[in-house]
């Protein structure tokens, strides 16, 4: 039984002392829970993936090959040395969507792929061939008579040279081996290609030649993505933790690194994509998890990467049931000093100069937000991408669909919601758009543009010719009558992440609807956003109602001693 | 019951009401249950004050270190006896409703005097029955679902539960207890002077009013 003690040490300072032991219990426990915690469990994915041996430690110097000492007079030539060993490479890449730009979507039957999606930017890929097949990974697709089974019409180099290579726009995805002048009659000379020289020096995939097209899908640097441009090869870690280099403290990760190839099938779609990825890390030699998704975060750091102390009950690790990671890793996207598009109007292209010119007009950066040839521009740069629940399908509105021009056209559709065990939160940059469509028939439209000829819009500025012309290649009908219909489309964000310490804040969403990134999105219970309405009156009337009594009590005691001098 | 033997300090007019035990749990539990609500109701996006991360480790960390002192209270109340403080009886209570809601204004003696082997008066009792047999479970059990959210699907518990009706519970839960925090604070004040109760529970020594 306690007992108070005796003499100078009383009850007070006894209680005094147990407190202070309570508070020394939580100020220890507490800076334990404060240990930052590591971003992965076991072997850190830099540690697993070490970097796989550069040119330096092939076991084969191409350079000192006879096949490829040249003189190449085309590309074709050079991919016919390839071959000669690397038999089946060609027959490899042709199954791939890099070469057919066909995809049939296995959920709904859609077909997709370059070829006939659209877009809101550049829109369509039909009429414009030799100018978009620039970054078709072959030689000479121009027209509907390019042979998808000619071998020799794949380009190796495009993706395995290591410098030198560079295939214009407008070409059609040929290499120029002489000075040539393109366009034609334009006065710019382009420098012919050294094959041999490039051929001799092949190696590895790199993000610079996976950035040549992925970089400037929509025209231009970061354009289209968003998550996607060329700051990515000189990627601080603060952009990505993963790309930038092992010298600037990052993973020195290349684009292969996470999408990687088996037999030139790259792992990792935006067009059919691995939305959640419940499992753990994939292992060498494992069986089990055989057939998933590289691509993914979770293929490294598998689906529980918080390592918190055991009082968190998982805490982070609870919310992958929820959230994708990308949604709180990448706190933004065009992070790196380069735009992105954010909308993209249309309607307006067309304005020329008093002198019946072409006309450019630039923000205070310097950015171009009017083009004659494309029209007005709006730029993002840092931006907080919006929240979407979104199961991996996508859906497009193609050619084949009829819209509503009264509403905004979805050209493309992200499904999925809180009760689909597939989906998660996803953070995606929402492109608004403004593009042709036929007012008789319904229907998207895909302008001619960028070939120089007496119909592409770049070159005549006129609507009719280059829809007709547009239509005529797409094989679908065009009345003459078009409008411009608003567009809206998602894109996924899931590069540029973060390093930890820059990690979106819990407060970023854990905050009142108005506040929170992610809005009023359904589905979860997010505390601090949300409440029951009636929980919370009928909780601060017992609050307010104790309160009152209590403050009615105290004043008719006060009252009561002030006139009678009684009571307590 | 043990009983405490009179010691030195021992006075005419003073008991030795609450041990040294006692006192330490019930301003370590009164500190952990204020800043439990302090970082609760921040969580629930009443007010910013630590932010919401802070707010949230805190609030665990305490939920923990409250789940520990529990763990020695309960074993220090049966071991001591102490729990049969809590029983709840009819005798008096009515007599204290009156003395609350009219005697005390008319200087009338308090119907109830406090004794080493009943410290609690029969309104207390109950209240603190109602604390211990609603508030707490209510709390409690809807606070260690929350804290193991991440294992509910290991045990099956998604299938027939979701976060909404355990933090509506919760949060019910938190505004029961501010509203009990309030009332048991003002009734601190109505011993026989403003400070009498809230020094006893400080020192132990309830100190017999004279008149009595």
């Amino acid at each position: 039984m306690a007992q108070p003690r005796q003499g100078g040490d009383g009850p007070c300072k006894a209680l005094i002392r147990g407190v202070g032991t309570l508070l020394w219990v939580f100020a220890s426990i507490a800076s334990a829970w404060s240990a930052s915690p590591l971003p992965t469990t076991g072997a850190t994915p830099q540690e697993a993936l070490a970097k796989a041996p550069g040119p330096g430690k092939s076991t084969a110097d191409h350079s000192k090959f006879k096949e490829l000492q040249g003189p190449f007079k085309t590309g074709s030539d050079v991919t016919k040395a390839c071959l000669s060993c690397h038999t089946e490479a060609a027959k490899q890449v042709m199954s791939t969507r890099h070469w057919t730009w066909e995809y049939t979507n296995p959920d709904t039957g859609q077909k997709l792929g370059k070829k006939t999606m659209l877009n809101s930017f550049c829109i369509g890929d039909r009429s414009n061939e030799a100018f978009c097949q620039s970054c078709h990974v072959g030689y000479g697709w121009k027209d509907d008579k390019f042979d998808f089974h000619a071998e020799s019409k794949v380009d190796c180099l495009v993706c395995h040279h290591t410098g030198g290579y560079k295939k214009p726009a407008g070409m059609a995805g040929e290499v120029p081996t002489e000075r040539t002048e393109l366009p034609p009659g334009s006065g710019k000379f382009i420098d012919p290609v050294d094959l041999a020289m490039v051929a001799q020096h092949i190696g590895k995939t790199s993000t610079a030649t996976c950035g040549s097209c992925h970089y400037n899908g929509g025209g231009g640097d970061g354009v289209k993505h968003g998550d996607l441009d060329s700051s990515l090869d000189r990627a601080t870690p603060e952009l990505d933790v993963h790309m930038a280099s092992k010298a600037s403290g990052g993973a020195g990760f290349t684009c292969a690194t996470c999408h990687q190839a088996d037999g030139h099938q790259i792992a990792g779609s935006r067009i059919s994509m691995t939305a959640a990825d419940p499992h753990g890390p994939i292992l060498r030699g494992d069986t089990v998890h055989a057939g998933r998704n590289a691509a993914t975060c979770q293929s490294c750091h598998g689906d529980k990467p918080h390592r918190q102390p055991s009082l968190a009950v998982g805490l982070l690790n609870n919310h992958t049931s929820k959230l994708a990671c990308q949604s709180c890793h990448i706190p933004s996207f065009a992070r790196g000093g380069i735009t992105t598009k954010m909308g993209w109007d249309w309607s307006t292209a067309g304005r020329l100069s008093p002198q019946g010119k072409p006309i450019q007009v630039k923000d205070d950066k310097g950015h171009v937000i009017y083009d004659s040839k494309k029209g007005d521009f709006k730029l993002g740069e840092n931006v907080v991408p919006d929240y979407v629940w979104f199961n991996g399908k996508v859906t497009y509105t193609t050619q084949e669909d009829k819209i509503d021009p009264t509403r905004v056209v979805k050209v493309n559709t992200f499904h999925g919601g809180p009760d689909d065990p597939d989906a998660r939160i996803w953070p995606v940059k929402r492109f608004e758009g403004q593009q042709p469509y036929d007012k008789q028939h319904l229907q998207l439209l895909v302008p001619h543009t960028a070939t120089p000829d007496d119909t592409a819009f770049w070159f005549n500025f006129d609507w009719p010719k280059a829809l007709k012309a547009g239509a005529e290649a797409t094989g679908k009908p065009f009345s003459g009558d078009y409008g411009f219909v608003k567009t809206e489309m998602l894109w996924p964000i899931t590069h540029m992440v973060a390093p930890a310490k820059d990690v979106v804040a819990c407060a970023s969403c854990h905050t009142s609807a108005a506040q929170s990134r992610l809005g009023d999105l359904p589905g979860v219970y997010l505390p601090g956003r949300d409440h029951h309405p009636w929980v919370d009156r009928l909780g601060w009337l017992a609050v307010l109602g104790a309160a009152a009594g209590v403050l009615v009590h105290a004043l008719a005691r006060v009252m009561n001693h002030i006139r009678h001098g009684k009571g307590h | 019951m043990d009983v405490v033997t009179p010691n030195l300090d021992a006075k005419p007019g003073r008991i030795y009401l609450y041990k040294r035990y006692e006192r330490f749990w019930h301003w370590s539990q009164a500190l952990l249950v204020l800043t439990m609500l302090a970082t609760g109701f921040e969580i629930h996006g009443s007010y910013q004050l630590l932010g919401f991360e802070p707010a949230v480790r805190l609030h665990t960390l305490a939920a923990w270190a409250l789940l520990t002192l529990w763990a020695f209270t309960i074993f220090w109340q049966f071991t001591t006896g102490e729990w049969r403080q809590y029983l709840p009886t009819h005798k008096k209570v009515v007599a204290m409703a009156v003395y609350y809601g009219w005697g005390m204004f008319r200087g009338a003696p308090h119907p109830f005097h406090k004794t080493v082997q009943k410290k609690h008066n029969p309104l207390q009792r109950l209240a603190y029955l109602a604390l211990l047999a609603m508030i707490s479970p209510l709390i409690w059990g809807s606070g260690l679902l929350y804290l193991f959210r991440a294992v509910w699907p290991e045990l099956g518990i998604d299938r027939w539960l979701t976060l909404e009706w355990v933090a509506w519970a919760h949060t019910a839960g938190a505004f029961l207890m501010l509203a009990f925090v309030v009332v048991h604070v003002y009734l601190t004040t109505t011993g026989h002077t403003l400070t009498a109760h809230i020094k006893a529970m400080i020192t132990g020594w309830d100190e017999v009013p004279e008149d009595v």
